[in-house]
């Protein structure tokens, strides 16, 4: 008997009962000891330092800072430039995944990738690009059109709320849009049919059918562009700052800065982010009641082709209206970025006479650049693969193995998801500069322990989407076929769920590569990151060298976004 | 070759009781089909052999090796058991070649490389999955899957093989052909099978022996096929195996009366089992009906459907619609009732068991 023969020495004795120490309860362990360390004491020092110091409770900074006129505006100005961006790009949004999605315009896939890209790209760059543009009396556009026309005036001003609320829509619309597409495609489009069979008109179709089905998902895209916009850094500090337009995450970087780390300053900041936090929950509170007046399980996993609605004579209007749509989101500010990092010095016109490799020449030379350029490669790859795992392992304890306590650990792994990178880089700073007797200021492993907090939940959600396909016998089969425990999860698990890691991984690597809101406010001076070496150039006045900086990293994004694109095309047999 | 032994097993999920003292012996090399309604714990029970989850009490053997114990704290991990198992979703994992599905036991074997490559391939030949060692699991019908999952099974143990409703996934002709095929490879190799489901009549083609298992996850009768029909332990096992009419049962001034409504007297039943003073049930199986002038029991033919081997007639008696089976081929030879004639109705061994209180005028 063959088999026997391999048996003995393994069998009975080997797992007696309560003698070997189980792997899911050690990964149980470590999961629960990471989110504790990672995500709640972050989270609890900030509460801590804003209402408590030297150990009792107070109250009165809190007050000061909260009720100072500044505040009260910057406040203001959040929440304006919040509910309006989330209005229109919610309006844009909508408009285009139904043009896109359900009529018969041309070019339909071509477009659909063409309106992803702004979702790749940081919205600074942006910022950076139509300031060149439409900047008071400097934009090249502005000061064209005052010599063109003889105006006396700049006819715009991208240095406003106004100009902050474009900017922001032009890259949080995607938002929307994806999720709306992606409801519009797996809807059963017998449901829109029987209304017309029924006599309803086109519109009353829209009104009465498609948009209630669609509901949940635009409420979903809604809520991501709110809480995006509610803690975003960037546009605002690129584009307010001159003019003394602040909001809530460029008030707290304001104080931090001037307060060059004292703790008085990082006090303040935190104050101050609990006040995002409110801000950012009452957002989720609505969202909730919004969405708990209806929620439809008609949207099927399985896509359908659905019927197309005829545009007739709208058709070309309509795909002009696109393709404009198009240039002015996409085009004109990438364009800009690359037109101003060959320019010799910001303000010379953007002619041929003018250009010059220097910038990028520069790029190269400079020590500090190359420096942002490793420490981003660095922090955006160990974060990656870091989530990835722990994402997995996170993933796989929730779903597979349920232990005691699980929703606290799904609570405390997506929590990050809706706290402003802003509140969580303040925590971070609180938590691991000595208070707790781990100092890691100034250096790169605070930085990386805030992406992981921020983009732990990317990977882990991935994962366990993918898990929960993985039918539990498919290991089981594995362990009666004579594989241990973690043979199985190697052989099998791990494998299968393969595709969702490598997706995992460039969900947190892209993000990471372009991180500001959480690094510019961690950075120490050897830690600069790619972001922060871009916003530190421009704030300094060297705007071709941040523009040509800008135009390396939109680079290494794409070539990065096609690398997945052609990975996660490959999944063999799943 | 070896016989599985369960011994005196109890388990609970929280505090609902799966089975409580449950014993089971599989003779080697036989082909012994678990059957039970759904969610009674048959799979409870092939989790606790493959080593899933852990017994409270009892333990199981295959051949002499112990695989747990709950007294002398032995709990062998399911790696250790060398138990073969087909389940129910087939299992076949997606990212391997048949091939590779197939090797996979016995690489964590290691075993030698000429025997591995022979025993997948007299594995895939008892299967008929020669020439599909290269596809994915995604380019093979369900059949074809289930075939991969059997052969896998297979060269896993050459003991015991579990099969956890294997073939409930496939359509009605394939799993015909799949019970033949089990039986005929079982019968090449002589490996113990503990087959699992719900399905009597799989069972009733596939086993030389059933255990019937209740909701309760008791164990009602353990024995052959020709038993568990003809002889069925209790009321649970004659209603589960085979479909029956239950006709409640009054005795009034020294007869017997089948009550549908109105009373019917039936004095073919022996008086003694009233002698309990309960209220008493009779059931007779469909096909254990026959026409009978004779019978003071009758009602009137409303519909007959031919279903191909035999014929079922729906009789309405007193205020009860019940249905009869008969042979084709009897109803050839004799008459074919017609619709609307009266009958005269006798049931052959006829079965009296105690009336429940829920269902007390209910057809099971």
């Amino acid at each position: 008997m063959n088999l026997r023969r391999t048996r003995q020495g393994t069998s009975d004795l080997a797992a007696l009962d309560g003698k070997t120490f189980s792997l899911d309860k050690a990964m149980t362990l470590v999961s629960f000891v990471l989110l504790f360390v990672i995500v709640f004491i972050p989270i609890f020092m900030i509460v801590y330092n804003a209402f408590f110091y030297e150990g009792h409770l107070d109250i009165e900074m809190f007050k000061t800072v909260v009720f100072s006129q500044d505040n009260i505006s910057a406040m203001t100005h959040t929440v304006i430039i919040g509910l309006s961006v989330t209005v229109v790009g919610t309006i844009i949004g909508l408009f285009y995944a139904w043009l896109l999605g359900r009529s018969d315009i041309p070019c339909k896939n071509l477009m659909r990738a063409l309106f992803m890209i702004p979702y790749m790209f940081p919205p600074f760059f942006g910022a950076m690009a139509w300031d060149m543009l439409l900047s008071g009396r400097g934009g090249y556009v502005n000061t064209w059109l005052m010599n063109t026309f003889h105006l006396a005036a700049p006819p715009f001003n991208i240095n406003s709320l106004g100009g902050i609320i474009f900017v922001e829509v032009s890259y949080y619309f995607p938002f929307v849009f994806m999720q709306v597409v992606s409801a519009l495609e797996r809807m059963d489009p017998t449901l829109e049919e029987s209304a017309r069979i029924a006599g309803a008109s086109q519109g009353t179709v829209i009104r009465k059918i498609t948009i209630p089905l669609v509901t949940p998902a635009i409420s979903a895209g809604a809520l991501l562009i709110l809480i995006s916009s509610l803690a975003h850094f960037g546009v605002p500090a690129i584009l307010g700052f001159s003019k003394q337009i602040y909001t809530l995450p460029t008030v707290i970087y304001a104080y931090i800065d001037r307060a060059g780390g004292s703790f008085e300053g990082i006090r303040q900041g935190a104050a101050l982010s609990i006040l995002l936090v409110f801000v950012v929950t009452m957002a989720l509170i609505l969202q909730k009641v919004v969405l708990s007046s209806g929620s439809y399980d008609i949207i099927k996993g399985k896509s359908m082709r659905p019927t197309l609605i005829k545009l007739r004579g709208a058709k070309y209007p309509l795909l002009l209206l696109a393709v404009l749509t198009l240039v002015l989101i996409v085009l004109v500010p990438l364009i800009m970025i690359f037109l101003e990092g060959l320019v010799k010095a910001y303000g010379l016109p953007l002619i041929p006479a003018n250009f010059t490799l220097d910038n990028f020449h520069n790029i190269i030379t400079s020590k500090q650049t190359m420096d942002a350029i490793q420490n981003s490669l660095f922090l955006s790859i160990s974060a990656g693969v870091l989530c990835m795992f722990l994402g997995v392992m996170i993933a796989y304890v929730v779903i597979k193995i349920k232990p005691k306590g699980k929703e606290i650990l799904e609570m405390l792994s997506v929590l990050p998801y809706s706290i402003p990178g802003t509140v969580l880089a303040i925590g971070v700073i609180l938590s691991w500069s000595g208070q707790l007797g781990i100092s890691l200021y100034n250096t790169i492993w605070i930085i990386l322990v805030a992406y992981m907090a921020r983009y732990l939940s990317f990977s882990m959600k991935s994962a366990s989407a993918s898990l929960q396909q993985v039918h539990p016998s498919l290991e089981e089969a594995a362990r009666a076929c004579g594989a241990s425990h973690t043979e199985s999860l190697k052989d099998i698990t791990l494998p299968l769920i393969r595709p969702a890691m490598v997706a995992g991984f460039f969900l947190i690597f892209l993000p990471s590569m372009r991180e500001l809101t959480t690094s510019i406010l961690l950075y120490g001076p050897y830690t600069r990151t790619l972001g922060v070496q871009i916003f530190a150039l421009r704030d300094s006045g060297q705007i071709p060298q941040a523009s040509a900086l800008a135009a390396v990293a939109i680079c290494i994004i794409i070539i990065c976004n096609f690398i997945v694109t052609q990975i996660t095309k490959d999944k063999k047999g799943v | 070759m070896a016989d599985v032994r369960f011994n005196h097993i109890t388990f609970h999920y929280g505090k609902k009781c799966i089975f409580e003292d449950l014993s089971l012996t599989v003779e080697e090399s036989q082909i012994m089909c678990l059957v039970g309604p759904s969610g009674c714990g048959k799979t409870t029970l092939v989790r606790c052999l493959l080593g899933f989850i852990k017994p409270e009490t009892g333990s199981i053997y295959v051949g002499d090796r112990c695989l747990f114990d709950a007294e002398k704290g032995i709990d062998v991990s399911p790696e250790h058991r060398h138990i073969g198992v087909v389940f129910q979703d087939y299992a076949v994992w997606p990212h391997m070649t048949v091939l590779e599905n197939v090797l996979y036991p016995m690489k964590k074997m290691r075993l030698p490389k000429e025997e591995m490559k022979e025993r997948a391939h007299h594995a895939l030949e008892q299967v008929r999955m020669l020439g599909y060692e290269e596809h994915l699991p995604s380019q093979l019908s369900g059949g074809q899957q289930q075939r991969v999952a059997i052969a896998r099974a297979l060269v896993s143990s050459d003991e015991v093989i579990v099969m956890d409703e294997p073939i409930t996934n496939l359509d009605a002709k394939l799993r015909e052909e799949m019970l033949t095929e089990i039986r005929l490879i079982q019968h090449d190799i002589g490996t113990t099978i503990l087959y699992i489901t719900h399905d009597q009549e799989a069972a009733l083609q596939l086993c030389d022996r059933m255990a019937i298992m209740d909701r309760d996850g008791k164990l009602c009768q353990i024995g052959e096929d020709e038993d568990i029909i003809l002889r069925p332990a209790n009321r649970f096992v004659f209603e589960f195996i085979g479909v029956s009419n239950f006709f409640p049962l009054v005795r009034e001034n020294g007869h017997t009366y089948l009550v549908a409504g109105e009373k019917f007297l039936y004095d073919e039943c022996p008086p003694e089992i009233f002698a309990s003073g309960k209220p008493m049930e009779m059931g007779s199986r469909l096909n254990d009906m026959v026409f009978d002038d004779q019978s003071p029991i009758r009602g009137k033919i409303t519909r007959s459907v031919f279903l191909g081997s035999e014929y079922v007639y729906f009789i309405q008696l007193g205020n009860r619609e019940i249905r009869m089976q008969v042979n084709a081929l009897d109803v050839m030879q004799n008459n074919k009732a017609e619709e609307g004639q009266e009958v005269g109705l006798r049931f052959l061994q006829p079965r009296y068991y105690e009336a429940r209180k829920e269902d007390h005028d209910e057809s099971a």
